[in-house]
């Protein structure tokens, strides 16, 4: 498979040579994770924890995007793409001392596939004619069977944390390069090496090679890089556009610009019909036009030079233009258009009386638009979407609320009308989007976890992914993924608005950092860094 | 002390002026983008540059000094009105309601009073204009803040209770509401003035806070707090022209130290 876009070459940092005694890799996390359930994560704090502390069967390497041996020593694919059975490393333990064995990966399937936990995950293993089904062959063998053809499904591994099926209680002990150690709300999240980690150094030393790594809970992000000059944190995963032109000016070596990513920033109005909003407002979010002429009203090329200082790309939809594989050829961003945008917004009988746009029964039409707390790009962006939204008459209240309330609105009450936020992709492949756009899935932006489609072009979206999904062929897969991307731009339930670059910055201290554009950007390798000594006074 | 004063009296006069009408004194609204010019430096159009999505800073920082010098002290008025009354009260019933409300005001001051703003706020609706969502935050501080201030009035009316002239009041036959209007509220009045005056600068300040977490004033509307947070990192060792909020904030604050310091609020 051709790589989606140039990865750009890790810089050499030779100051650090070896790990010192002790050495601990500080990391920071812009929000408390919502869940430490491997299972459940949703959110980019939780996933950069279990990214460190679950074992997968196979992990996608973040620097080449192929995927390689983990718990899984070595797999085979059947030809016609419905099954994938896995060869399980021997002798691996786990803390506790018990043996890793085919078993512990049925149940932790098992647990993942329950109805019940409504795990996002699950939605990946999900087609038109059901789940995949694992089976053991004895201790270290596993047989996955998925319904239907399924391409790439060994990548879909990549997110399933197998843990202990012996253990009766959470959290079940993992098999990642480390151990949480203690939590303190709010303040930071310890780990500890895994001493039952089983992976060995290319010289059969035993990894990972620092001690402990800590996440400090950091929403402010100039505090976050202010504790990075000073030594107090050895990563920054993702930098503010603003913050990274300042540390690139001040020490251009450690700011690293790994260029686009396949992240998307969005905006999304709430098209849940048993939303608790008044009626005049669902109909306008169940509007195609009304989202068509927002679309259209929003300048992306103001918000990529200004808000990202041109380390982004305008947004055509959910793919990113770095990702040449699956994206629809010819589907360019939406162009800026107010006066297209008033027309889709008079076709839906919308008008503007004195400045302000009113509907059919003259309600003016306003509405909010919630982000997270704490992220001055977001808020930036949102700002610029006020004014511009303001040219259409549309009156447009910002409001920025701590993650967990926000997390709460938009996947639990639904009592919110537009919200602004980011989708983090690990993965180029459309499978990837599956637990977003199957309307049945928990993260389903703007109306989730359906029982049923509430609407057609649902309906076959969600017909399409599971087609797509359960294909192995890439012609059929492109034509439905391309199909997919065209409803999208039809429909517009999602107003994509730019793909930021990756911007990262890595202290000359860690030795071995490989910048990538997939998340994790920094600590992809985590159990191969080495740290130096910090700097006198910190501790 | 007396020049000091009266420099605090001037600047907090001119202050109050350009606070109550900005559309005479800002060149440009608080949301006018200038798109093509975001986050420049001092210039003779932009004298205080613009921020990072192009918004005339001056401008905005006169539109913010309306925000928070206005509200904050109607939200010390609010708080130190209901202590005048509950802590008068407490001082004045005794017994069971002084338990009362001493107890409730302990328990007001026993909340972690950031994170009860933040589950308010949480819980606000969310659509409502930016004048609302402010005046909705400065109202929480001011319903919020009227322990302190009524602990401090009760103990000032408890002793005032015992003392000689309201005992010879008494005896003359002065009824109970004469008694509360005519003694008591005019000894314990420059008690709630001093407390108004210590309460004006923590709301401004805890307004910042709350702007600080961007959680303050919505959007596009400006206020100290939300000017604040350019300051957040050591920006401002580059672009000195970011500190002017804070200066100002530290003038207003002080100007109000210097005239709370020349009062005599003795019993």
């Amino acid at each position: 498979m051709k790589l989606p876009f140039a990865l750009r070459p890790a810089p050499l940092l030779l100051l650090a040579v070896t790990t010192a005694a002790g050495a601990e890799l500080r990391l920071t996390l812009h929000d408390e994770p919502k869940t430490l359930d491997p299972w459940l994560a949703a959110d980019e704090s939780a996933e950069a924890v279990q990214y460190l502390t679950e074992g997968v069967l196979i992990r996608v390497n973040r620097l080449t995007q192929r995927p390689e041996p983990e718990l899984a020593e070595s797999w085979s694919i059947s030809k016609d793409a419905t099954r994938i059975v896995f060869q399980l490393r021997r002798g691996v333990k786990f803390p506790d001392g018990s043996a890793f064995t085919a078993d512990d990966v049925v149940q932790s399937f098992e647990r993942l596939l329950d109805p019940a936990l409504h795990s996002p995950i699950a939605d990946t293993f999900k087609t038109d004619r059901g789940s995949v089904k694992l089976r053991a062959e004895g201790t270290n063998t596993v047989v996955a069977q998925f319904p239907t053809p399924t391409a790439s499904m060994e990548k879909l591994f990549d997110q399933v944390a197998i843990v202990s099926g012996k253990a009766l209680h959470r959290p079940y002990p993992g098999l990642g390069a480390f151990l949480i150690a203690e939590r303190r709300p709010g303040v930071s999240i310890q780990l500890k090496r895994n001493p039952a980690y089983w992976k060995r150094d290319s010289d059969g030393k035993a990894l990972p090679r620092v001690d402990s790594v800590r996440f400090d809970i950091e929403q402010n992000r100039d505090l976050e890089l202010l504790r990075f000059r000073r030594g107090e944190v050895d990563l920054i995963d993702k930098l503010t556009p603003e913050l990274f032109d300042r540390l690139a000016s001040e020490a251009p070596g450690t700011a690293i610009d790994a260029g686009p990513t396949l992240d998307s920033e969005f905006l999304w109005f709430n098209q849940a019909r048993r939303a608790p909003l008044p009626e005049a407002t669902k109909a306008w979010f169940q509007s195609a036009g009304f989202r068509r002429a927002v679309s259209l009203a929003i300048n992306r090329a103001d918000l990529c030079r200004i808000v990202y200082r041109g380390h982004a790309t305008p947004a055509s939809g959910p793919v990113s233009p770095a990702n040449k594989l699956w994206l629809k050829e010819g589907l360019n961003p939406e162009p800026f258009d107010p006066a297209a945008a008033m027309k889709f917004l008079t076709a839906d009988g919308f008008r503007l009386e004195a400045g302000v746009l009113r509907d059919q029964r003259g309600n003016p039409v306003d509405f909010s638009i919630i982000t997270n707390a704490g992220s001055k790009t977001r808020e930036h962006m949102a700002v610029m979407v006020q004014q511009d939204l303001a040219k259409l008459g549309m009156k447009v209240a910002i409001v920025t609320l701590d993650f967990p309330s926000l997390i709460e609105r938009i996947t639990r009450t639904l009592n919110y009308e537009a919200c602004l936020l980011g989708l983090v992709n690990v993965d180029a492949d459309p499978s990837e989007w599956m637990n977003v756009l199957l309307s049945s899935a928990s993260n389903h932006p703007w109306n989730p976890a359906q029982k049923s489609p509430e609407t057609s072009w649902e309906a076959e979206i969600d017909r399409l992914m599971l087609a797509q999904a359960g294909s192995a062929d890439h012609h059929t897969r492109k034509k439905s993924f391309d199909r997919v991307q065209e409803i999208l731009r039809e429909q517009m339930p999602v107003i994509y608005l730019i793909h930021p670059n990756a911007l990262a910055a890595v202290s000359p201290r860690v030795t071995g950092v490989k910048v990538t554009a997939f998340f994790p950007h920094t600590f992809w390798d985590a159990e191969h860094l080495t740290v130096g000594a910090r700097p006198p006074g910190i501790h | 002390m007396k020049v000091a004063r009266a420099v605090a009296i001037g600047l907090l006069g001119a202050v109050a002026i350009v606070a109550l009408a900005p559309e005479w004194w800002a060149a440009n609204r608080y949301d006018t983008q200038f798109r093509a010019i975001p986050d420049t430096p001092p210039a003779a159009r932009f004298p205080l540059g613009t921020d990072a999505v192009g918004r005339d800073r001056l401008s905005r920082l006169i539109y913010g000094t309306r925000v928070s010098l206005l509200l904050a002290p109607a939200a010390a008025l609010l708080s130190c009105v209901a202590a005048g009354i509950l802590g008068g009260l407490a001082g004045l019933a005794g017994g069971f309601i002084d338990r009362t409300i001493v107890a409730a005001a302990d328990l007001f001051l026993s909340l972690p009073w950031l994170f009860l703003l933040l589950i308010v706020r949480a819980c606000l609706p969310l659509n409502v204009s930016p004048a609302a969502s402010v005046a909705i935050t400065f109202l929480m501080l001011g319903v919020l803040g009227w322990a302190a201030p009524a602990r401090v009035v009760r103990a000032a009316v408890r002793k005032l209770k015992s003392s000689e002239f309201v005992f010879m009041a008494r005896a003359r036959g002065c009824r109970p509401w004469r008694l509360l209007w005519c003694q008591l509220r005019p000894n314990v009045a420059p008690i709630l003035l001093a407390q108004f005056w210590v309460a004006v600068p923590i709301y401004i300040l805890t307004e910042t806070t709350l702007g600080m977490l961007g959680l303050g004033v919505a959007e596009p509307l400006p206020s100290w707090g939300g000017l604040l947070r350019e300051l957040e990192g050591d920006s401002f060792l580059a672009r000195p022209y970011l500190l002017a909020p804070a200066i100002l904030l530290a003038l207003v604050i002080g100007s109000f130290q210097l005239l709370l310091s020349n009062e005599d609020f003795s019993i």
